[in-house]
């Protein structure tokens, strides 16, 4: 690309820093890929990501090796709930920290990416002007619409996840695949079943999943919640008060996320559990972390998927890095290293068929593991629900189930 | 230079609690945040606020009282004895432990799957963990035991220490004398000046115990979880409102604290009149039982500690290890080599701001006790209950505080945030470990000194300090132990961006990688055990020529 | 000299004192414990405690000692325990007041006063080793080696047994004597008193 003229450069930045004093002074450019990666030599980007899997950990770790060839630190804050970045950047707003915040790249997607983009506290957009983005597969995957809210570039993905089914072959034989199915075997097997305590993400995602299973018609869930909410919503608590005295310490304790679902498969204490990333069971067999006879499977009428992304908060202090970052993540490289099971099992968001072949073998060479379905086992991932259903189901499950018994 | 150093240090004890309270009232009223709308009323509203409150209330006195009572039986019974002896060497390590890291390993042993219960599971064939709610039990009775086992020892020293205070030996010799048994006259005759003696630190439990958030993140009840744990979460929420929630929870756990102290001194009481009567009526105790129980109960809980630090170990080397099997399938470093270096670069950053939070302590401890010696400047009486404030005052309630108070002045959470919090907890320790062997230094030695002609300063630095090269260094490895174990200061004031071993083991705990957190737990255990050990190793070594420095 | 030295405590009055000591001689001041000896020390060394309030002027070679810090006023002073320090050993012990000069001649005075007691070779032993009355006498050549110009004995042969406590103090005042300093000698002892042979005070 040519340079502008040199007067209207100036121009253009005098006029851009009295329209916006503090914001755009340090406001990359993102089209100006050459100018994005000079200046992200030597910074530091704090990646504010979920620290539940170890999985997950040593990959960002990997992608942190990726980084520093680039020139750019990468550091990983671990969070327990992605929530607690998002409230960062919402305090240092507050307190008037319009730059150099300390949040500079957050793993996201639905209602945190909802809200943090309604309230204007996100750099972009600059997922569509990465360099890597050219081999994102923008017609058959949900990377343009994060929980039906559209992203316009202002995440960028970089995993796709689908609701799978974790069971032990060896003590189950024929496991449920709809609702009413779930609730007969946990009837016949009480205390064999139980989900991560809502708000945690997986477990909401399981309310979602029942939801939209038993709701008369699932469609309304991709419009905002309204006043339609208890009638939709209905079926699914009178389904949950039979289910609960049937969940694994009678419902009054769950595993807090899950990994640790999982794990009670591994002793003994479950017999189901489900994944958010269809790898995950494949990988923690290969940790030792499952028994060998667990397998994978997906309901009847289907299950939910979608998207990880990654988002740069506006006050960030190392946006640069953090695009650089974020296009590392889109990096055929990086992209095989995550689906591969013995490292994460995370499906790729590229469109294989826009790689060139020696960047297709890497993919082709995987060994996607014992329990990980194929694409067409997996089917089609049902839509999330736009965000709001999620937010009031978290809420109206503490107050059902979470605080009392 | 050193006469401002009492009135700093009081400064810096009371003054991040007093700040700290003050940053947890305004927002409490709807002041400094400015969203939150009536945070009491939304405090109090909270659906699991009784509960909250009543099981952190509960596992709070019943972990008191079961630390408080089994250290009392094992001192009673058996100072002295063999078995003492080797239960004091027992549990001595075990102080150091951090709690973190012992819940984490009783966590696995008690669930239902754990290592006890695979017992009878490989002896009978089970295939299927049975479904007992014992971990996370809504009543916090296993968090309650948690806390038995890591404060008894702690108990236990402090009246081991208070023993020679109250000639003990003397008054149970004149009790045993009058025909009295040994539990029973130790009780009668020793125990209420020992109380006496270790009565600030028993309150100091009692309040760790109502209102800890890492022991009850890993050990206690879900739903809902203990006060504490749920305003550390008010606190992390995205929701700025909900800070002011988190401070208006904070507040009524402090008056709820403060209300369970006023009921516990109520009960001293109650408990000394009752102690009268029983003396009066001549009656004993069923000596043997009395001692047994005390024995199997100290016994017991120093295992269980042991035993689960003996888990964390076997599962950081650990290859498939399903229900039943009491050991894994076979053994493996992988995950050493997955999970070391990541927890070593940790351990050195934890090990780093622990030193300078050490190193700040000391320094500020032995300019006080050395004004002290000097001028005759001490706080009094009242320096004491100084020395305890922060530790008697919740975390909870003024950390909030502490973290909104400087936000609102633009101060971030940071890292020397993080560090001038840990000062304050590792100050009262160190100062309270130091002062003893401090103000026991024979002052002829000063006068000596001074009199071959060396300056005050002098006599301090190659005199006072290096025969104090013991208890300095005891002190450290105390302040090295108190900071590695903080986990509510860290997390809330570093702002999650400030990693040490205990958020990491902690955070580990919630997902389900027991080779991860294995590693993480000892890691967190050796960086708290390896000052004792260098604590004990370096005077022996530099001094195995100076008979007069052993037992300085 | 003690110029009519007056210590209180709580404005009553512990003790009085106005006496004269010339270099070489030994002035006793005897009473029962309790009587204030060991406080009129701590005031002579300088480092009396803000308890007690004190009058009076105490002069060494004509110049008044008010107002300067301990080690400043080069006064040695000798207990019952001989107080060597034990993370050092003897050599060093005897060498902590010496100043100035080479490291050589540190190291032969040292050697020197440790023939002289008796003790040659004894610079690198632990001082835990020794005997009480070789501890004793170390103790009395560290403070003579700081070359005092005023000695303190605070019941310096109160713990030696019959023999030794002979021996030393023949030891202690003739050595006194050759140093040429004044000697404030506290004891409860008469027999200490005797053997001092200078004026005695009793409280």
């Amino acid at each position: 690309m040519k340079a502008p003229p040199m007067r209207l450069a100036l121009a253009l930045a005098v006029t851009t820093a009295l329209i916006l004093p503090v914001h755009a002074q340090n406001a990359p450019d993102p089209s100006d890929w050459d100018a994005v990666t000079e200046a992200a030599q030597g910074q530091t980007v704090y990646w504010h990501a979920w620290g539940g899997a170890t999985p997950t950990n040593d990959f960002i770790a990997w992608i942190g090796d990726r980084a520093s060839e680039q020139g750019v630190t990468l550091e990983h804050v671990k969070l327990a709930d992605t929530a607690d970045a998002v409230g960062a950047v919402v305090t240092e707003q507050q307190a008037g920290r319009d730059a150099d915040g300390s949040v500079d790249l957050i793993w996201i997607n639905g209602a945190n990416f909802a809200s943090m983009k309604e309230a204007d506290l996100l750099f972009g957009p600059f997922a569509e002007q990465l360099p890597n983005w050219r081999y994102v597969d923008v017609e058959g995957k949900t990377v343009t619409t994060d929980f039906t809210v559209p992203t316009e570039g202002y995440e960028s993905p970089w995993a796709m996840a689908q609701l799978v089914f974790v069971y032990d072959g060896a003590r189950v034989q024929d496991p449920p695949r709809t609702a009413p199915e779930l609730l007969a075997w946990a009837e016949s097997n009480p205390g064999r079943f139980t989900y991560p305590q809502p708000p945690d993400f997986l477990g909401t995602t399981f309310l979602k999943q029942m939801l939209i299973e038993l709701a008369p018609e699932p469609a309304a869930l991709q419009d905002p919640a309204g006043e339609n909410y208890d009638e939709v919503t209905a079926p699914l608590w009178s389904f949950l008060d039979t289910l609960t005295p049937q969940l694994w310490r009678e419902g009054r304790a769950y595993p807090e996320t899950g990994p640790r679902m999982l794990q009670l498969i591994n002793d003994g204490e479950t017999d189901l559990a489900f994944s958010f990333s269809p790898g995950e069971a494949s990988t923690a067999i290969a940790n030792f972390q499952l028994p060998e006879s667990v397998r994978t499977y997906v309901l009847e009428e289907g299950t939910i998927g979608n998207a990880s992304f990654v988002a740069i908060p506006y006050n960030s202090s190392a946006k640069e890095g953090a695009m650089v970052v974020a296009d590392i993540l889109l990096s055929p490289d990086a992209q095989a290293r995550a689906q591969d099971p013995a490292v994460l099992g995370y499906d790729t968001v590229l469109d294989l068929g826009k790689l060139s072949e020696a960047q297709r073998a890497a993919f082709d060479a995987l060994d996607l593991g014992v329990a990980t379905l194929t694409p067409e086992e997996l089917g089609q991932a049902l839509p999330e629900p736009h965000p709001s259903w999620a937010t009031r189901l978290a809420e109206d499950w503490v107050a059902r189930y979470g605080v009392a018994n | 230079m050193l006469r401002p150093l009492p009135l700093l240090t009081a400064g810096v004890l009371a003054g991040p609690v007093a700040f700290g309270l003050l940053g947890t009232v305004l927002p409490a009223f709807g002041l400094l945040v400015p969203e939150a709308e009536m945070p009491w009323a939304q405090a109090l509203s909270w659906p699991g606020l009784p509960r909250a409150l009543g099981v952190a209330i509960l596992s709070g006195v019943l972990s008191t009282l079961g630390a408080l009572t089994i250290a009392t039986l094992i001192l009673a019974g058996w100072h002295g004895t063999r078995a003492f002896a080797w239960l004091e060497r027992a549990l001595s390590p075990l102080l150091a432990v951090p709690h973190a890291a012992a819940a984490l390993g009783l966590a696995f042993l008690i669930a239902p799957s754990g290592w006890i219960a695979r017992v009878p599971a490989t002896l009978l064939g089970w295939e299927r963990a049975p479904d007992l709610l014992i971990l996370n039990d809504p009543w916090g009775l296993s968090l309650a035991a948690g806390l038995v086992a890591k404060e008894m020892p702690f108990l236990l020293l402090m009246m081991l220490a208070a023993l020679p205070q109250v000639q003990s030996r003397r008054r149970l010799r004149v009790a045993r004398s009058l025909g009295q048994g040994r539990v029973a006259g130790w009780l009668k005759a020793g125990f209420p000046g020992v109380y006496a003696q270790v009565r600030l630190p028993v309150l100091v439990v009692l309040v760790f115990g109502i209102t800890n958030v890492d022991v009850a993140v890993i050990l206690g009840p879900n739903t809902p979880p203990t006060l504490a744990v749920q305003v550390a979460r008010w606190m992390m929420s995205p929701d700025l409102s909900l800070r002011a929630v988190a401070a208006a929870g904070g507040l009524i756990l402090l008056f709820a604290t403060l209300g369970v102290l006023a009921l516990w001194l109520l009960g001293e009481r109650i408990a000394g009149r009752l102690g009268l009567l029983w003396v009066r009526s001549g009656r004993g105790l069923p000596e043997r039982r009395a001692r047994g129980a005390g024995l199997l109960l100290a016994g017991t809980s120093a295992t269980m500690v042991l035993a689960g630090l003996a888990a964390l170990a076997v599962w950081s080397v650990a290859a498939r290890w399903s229900f039943p099997d009491p050991m894994p399938e076979a053994l493996t470093l992988r995950s050493w080599s997955r999970f070391g270096p990541d927890m070593l670069a940790v351990a050195g950053d934890t090990m780093a701001l622990a030193a300078l939070a050490t190193l700040a302590s000391l320094v500020l401890v032995i300019g006080c006790l050395e004004a002290e010696h000097r001028f005759g400047l001490t706080l009094g009486q009242r320096a004491l209950s100084l020395l305890y404030l922060p530790l008697l005052v919740p975390q909870v309630a003024f950390l909030p505080g502490l973290q909104l108070l400087p936000l609102a002045l633009g101060i971030g959470p940071s890292w020397p945030l993080v560090l001038a919090g840990h000062v304050v907890f590792v100050l009262p320790y160190v100062f309270l470990s130091l002062a003893g062997p401090f103000r026991a230094w024979d002052a002829r030695l000063a006068r000596v000194g001074a009199g071959l002609g060396a300056s005050r300063d002098r006599v301090l630095w190659r005199l006072r300090l290096p025969m104090l090269t013991g208890p300095l260094l005891t002190a450290a490895a105390i302040g090295l132990a108190v900071s590695v174990g903080q986990y509510l200061p860290t997390l809330l004031l570093g702002g999650g961006r400030v990693t040490t071993l205990v958020t990491e083991a902690v955070a580990l705990a919630s997902g389900g990688d027991r080779r991860a957190v294995g590693i993480w737990g000892l890691g967190q255990t050796l960086a708290a055990l390896l000052p004792f050990a260098l604590a004990l190793l370096v005077p022996a070594l530099v001094f195995r020529h100076r008979r007069g420095m052993r037992h300085g | 000299m003690l110029d009519r030295v007056s210590i209180a405590r709580d404005g009553t009055t512990l003790l009085s004192v106005d006496a004269t000591v010339a270099p070489g001689e030994v002035l006793t001041l005897m009473g029962p414990s309790g009587s204030g000896k060991s406080t009129l020390l701590d005031l002579v060394m300088g480092d009396l405690s803000p308890a007690f309030r004190a009058t009076g002027r105490i002069l060494l070679d004509g110049r008044d000692l008010a107002g300067l810090p301990p080690e400043a006023r080069r006064i040695g002073i000798l207990y019952q325990d001989p107080l060597l320090f034990p993370h050092l050993d003897v050599g060093a012990n005897l060498a902590f007041g010496l100043r100035g000069g080479t490291r050589a001649a540190r190291q032969a005075e040292v050697a020197g006063a440790l023939a002289e007691i008796g003790l040659e070779g004894y610079a690198g032993r632990d001082p835990a080793t020794l005997s009480g009355g070789q501890a004793a006498r170390v103790a009395l050549m560290r403070v003579l080696l700081a070359k005092p110009r005023a000695l303190l004995l605070d019941e310096p042969f109160s713990k030696l047994d019959a023999e030794r406590r002979a021996q030393m103090r023949d030891l202690v005042f003739s050595r006194a004597r050759r140093a040429g300093v004044p000697v404030l000698l506290v004891t409860h002892d008469a027999a200490d008193a005797e053997a001092a042979g200078g004026e005695v005070v009793r409280l």
